[in-house]
């Protein structure tokens, strides 16, 4: 297979970027994209030329750190899918392809392809836990949990914090992240004591870090590689609400 | 021998740890303020690790490479946590779960920590609950169970097939708190690479800010090293791209010992390679080999779809082998029995190196909804990575690199042999032996960290509290910092014509022909030279694009590969010094009809190998085994 690409290329912060154009020839359709792009860097070195900067690391879809705008798209064409578990046989042959990174005020650019999404460790350091010290604790079966809300909490849990709901979102809204964390614990017994301080340290910490408001589209829940519901989004207004009003 | 001091507590195996705990001396608050610590690495020992000892007052700055420490390669672990909770009440306990890792281990371990291990790993589970990690639960409300990788007892905790990530997430919220109440100084996209080292202590390390590329100097009363294994050294594995050993490699230059090199742990059930731009490797459940069942093709070279060969042209090698545990042998037997089928050219797919996991069977006698609610998740992974749907048509499996059980040496304490200077979790050697258990590798890391080392680092820094923080512009900074500059440089003044991933390509497959699976004394001689010739090409031929004052990927791969070069060479040295086979280490001249021979009245100790210079030959200690407890066995699952 072979594909055009038009790469977003910038040497740091500071620089202002711009689209480059890639030809790339004799891509397996096995490939996944980013062995794609593995390539193509090697023919960049190889040519004296940097390499193109794109955050990735498991490559299994779970840890979270590929990011990418393909074709328009938060981790591309497939749905509940992250840019490292993308194949080319995904793509057809002769494609143009538009690689950009995430885009959002919150997350900016460090180079190339890869962005800076440190607001949402942030996020997470102003309420995202339970407050518990190591030892402290009771026997694990003390604490029994309702299995749906086990399961519902575990649908919650599984977000990988890769921003791709930030990125969809035309405001730019971190609201399906940060509802993950807050209904995860809201769900749970564990979560009660902490509820009304968690949400409202979160929710104002993503205020802080610039993020839009939700005005429910959808985006978020559509492009998300894990599927997270928007329907913890109402349970984070339900419990910051709780919060401010009861 | 007298070097290696494992420092294991007197008295009988029950009590060590908890006369260990009542006897250990201790730093009283105020000056757990004035003592600093820092950890590399943010998966489940590093991260779990850093809230502790924050929790407990110490101050605590935590660096990992990635751009958050959620990111660690702990998040990919999906089968599950092991503990001795004996909730099911099919007769599980501590001593039990400390039996089962050490004969796992092909008694290659050190039996007080692995009884340790086995007595913290029910607070674990306590603690992850409390803190919000949705674990699987049954309809009373109360925690599931299950058997993982054919034990006989239903140990396993576990949260869908994530549980890695949940854990992970877990301790990541515990560190996030520390940092939100600024007990925690957490630098992001920051690689160690140099430890520094004052009057033989390690007092600091040297980091390189990946970002703008600008090494910094930090000290710390103590360094833990929490950095993770060395599979990258093969270059395919189900490691993360960006696991490396240059942090506990950069340690023992500097007079940590290396335990155990050869041990590396090679996972039967991987998705194959498909072809040479291949970058990583996919691990599938080990889970699925409960209802699969492996075979090949009687014929070499047999190219007939699976379909169309009939059922006495295949061979079912492992039922037909290991007729008691069959599909179920344990991961080091089931993956050599595979490299043996396939390098008979009886191997399946383009390029003959996999074997198939049918679900035909199955599927006939559960119905396709039993096998769908099972292992669904699994076969939608297998389909979009390889484009065959394995409903219909069987899987195809390879082996890969996985685990490696040798790491840094570390006494009881999980003090390196350079005071000071601590590993925990996959980075030190201590726990699994020559093999290591299946859901036993995030028991192990969260031990270390919640666990062990709050408690043991206590006894080193209650004689450092009249030591001053000392100021990075001491000698021994500014020489590190120099030298870490100078290698970058060099790395960057080759200007040769070979990308850094040629040579990583290269070394990976020197390693897996002549150090994976099987190895043989001619085999690692020859090994050892290739290195020795691919380094030496290393620095007079590798390109290394851009400049060290800017984010450079290249720059940053280069280095590790570097490291990984001169590991390779001790893992072949590890290997042949060691005429026996156990575990995962193979040795083709050391077998007893067919299978794995191990020799304990020679070999039952661990080997320890002291740095001398690149070039020349290292020093090997061995520290003896001792078995008070069990008693050795040999392991067989025909």
């Amino acid at each position: 297979m072979k594909f055009n690409l038009k790469i977003w290329r910038q040497k740091n912060a500071q620089s202002t970027g711009k689209m480059v154009d890639y030809a790339i020839d004799n891509i397996d359709a096995d490939m996944s994209f980013l062995e794609m792009m593995d390539i193509l860097n090697e023919q960049l070195i190889n040519k004296g030329d940097e390499p193109i900067a794109y955050d990735h690391d498991c490559r299994e879809g779970i840890c979270g750190m590929c990011s990418m705008h393909i074709n328009g798209r938060p981790h591309g064409p497939m749905h509940g899918t992250t840019t490292c578990q993308l194949y080319m046989r995904n793509f057809t042959d002769g494609e143009t392809i538009y690689i950009e990174p995430f885009r959002a005020n919150a997350f900016p650019v460090i180079r190339d392809l890869v962005v800076d999404r440190g607001a949402f460790d942030r996020i997470i350091q102003a309420g995202g836990f339970v407050s518990v010290n190591t030892g402290q604790v009771q026997d694990a079966n003390n604490i029994p949990v309702n299995k749906a809300d086990a399961d519902l909490a575990m649908d919650a849990a599984a977000c990988i914090g890769c921003g791709a709901c930030v990125a969809a979102c035309k405001n730019s809204s971190a609201s399906l992240f940060v509802s993950a964390k807050v209904s995860q614990l809201a769900l749970l017994p564990q979560g009660q004591i902490e509820a009304k301080e968690r949400v409202l340290a979160m929710v104002n910490q993503m205020d802080e870090e610039g993020f839009g408001s939700c005005t429910n589209t959808g985006a978020c829940e559509a492009e998300c590689p894990k599927e997270i519901s928007i329907s913890n989004i109402a349970r984070m207004n339900r419990e910051y609400y709780k919060a401010t009003l009861l | 021998m007298a070097v290696l001091d494992s420092k294991i507590p007197d008295g009988p195996l029950e009590t060590k740890w908890s006369n260990y705990k009542s006897h250990v001396k201790l730093v009283n608050p105020a000056n757990k303020r004035k003592l600093e610590i820092i950890i590399v690495g943010s998966g489940l020992a590093g991260s779990s690790a850093a809230a502790s000892l924050a929790e407990l007052g110490y101050k605590v700055k935590v660096f990992c490479y990635q751009d958050s420490p959620r990111r660690a390669h702990s998040i990919a672990a999906q089968g599950g946590i092991n503990a001795a909770k004996n909730y099911k009440n099919d007769g599980d306990s501590v001593f039990r779960l400390f039996y089962d890792t050490v004969k796992g281990g092909d008694f290659r371990s050190r039996e007080a920590n692995v009884y340790r291990l086995a007595e913290v790993s029910a607070n674990i589970i306590d603690q992850c609950v409390a803190q919000g990690v949705p674990f699987a639960r049954e309809y009373g409300g109360l925690l599931d169970n299950r058997s993982f990788g054919g034990a006989q007892v239903s140990r396993t905790f576990y949260a869908r097939g994530q549980t890695g990530q949940q854990l992970l997430l877990g301790a990541y919220s515990a560190l996030s708190r520390q940092i939100g109440l600024g007990n925690v100084t957490m630098y992001n996209r920051h690689e160690m690479i140099e430890v520094v080292t004052i009057d033989g202590k390690a007092r600091g390390i040297i980091a390189r800010n990946l970002v703008t590329g600008k090494l910094e100097r930090h000290f710390g009363h103590a360094v833990v090293l929490a950095t993770g294994g060395y599979g990258n050294v093969f270059f395919l594995s189900t490691n993360a791209m960006g696991c490396n050993v240059t942090a506990a490699w950069k340690a023992h230059k500097k007079g940590a010992f290396f335990a155990n090199p050869c041990y590396t742990q090679i996972h039967p059930t991987c998705v194959p390679v498909s072809g040479d731009y291949q970058s990583k490797l996919t691990l599938m459940s080990e889970s699925l080999r409960n209802d699969g069942r492996v075979w090949v093709p009687k014929k070499q070279g047999d190219k007939r779809a699976p379909k169309d060969i009939p059922e006495d042209e295949r061979d079912y090698y492992l039922e037909r082998k290991y007729p008691s545990f069959g599909n179920l042998s344990p991961r080091d037997i089931s993956s050599r029995a595979a490299k043996e089928v396939c390098d008979e050219g009886r191997g399946v797919g383009k390029s003959g190196l996999a074997v198939y996991l049918d679900f035909a069977d199955a599927i006939k006698r559960l119905g396709k909804e039993v096998v769908e609610a099972r292992y669904g998740n699994l076969f939608d992974m297998y389909k979009h990575i390889t484009n065959e749907n394995p409903y219909e048509v069987p899987m195809r499996i390879y082996p890969a690199v996985h685990y490696t059980m040798g790491g840094l040496w570390v006494d009881y304490n999980l003090m390196t042999t350079l005071p000071g200077l601590y590993a925990l979790g996959e980075c030190n050697f201590s726990d699994h032996g020559a093999n290591r258990l299946g859901a036993s590798a995030l028991m192990q890391g969260l031990a270390d960290g919640y666990f062990v080392l709050p408690y043991t680092i206590g006894d080193y820094l209650s004689g450092e509290i009249f030591t001053k923080p000392i100021p990075t512009d001491h000698p021994a900074f500014l020489e590190s910092e120099k030298a870490a500059k100078d290698r970058i440089e060099k790395l960057l003044a080759v200007k040769g014509n070979k990308t850094v991933d040629d040579f990583h390509k290269e070394l990976g497959k020197i390693m897996w022909e002549y150090c994976g699976m099987s190895r043989n004394a001619e085999g690692l001689k020859k090994a050892k030279q290739l290195i020795k010739q691919l380094r030496a090409e290393f620095w007079k031929n590798v390109r290394v694009t851009g400049g060290n004052d800017e984010f450079n990927v290249d720059l940053e791969k280069a280095g590790r590969v570097a490291d990984f070069m001169e590991l390779g060479e001790l893992m072949v040295d590890d290997a042949l010094q060691r005429n026996e086979s156990c575990g995962a280490h193979f040795r083709v001249e050391y077998q007893e009809e067919g299978e794995a021979k191990r020799n304990d009245a020679e070999y039952a100790y661990v080997s320890a190998w002291e740095h001398t210079a690149v070039d020349s030959e290292s020093i090997l200690h061995k520290e003896p085994l001792v078995f008070e407890n069990v008693h050795f066995a040999t392991r067989s699952y025909k």
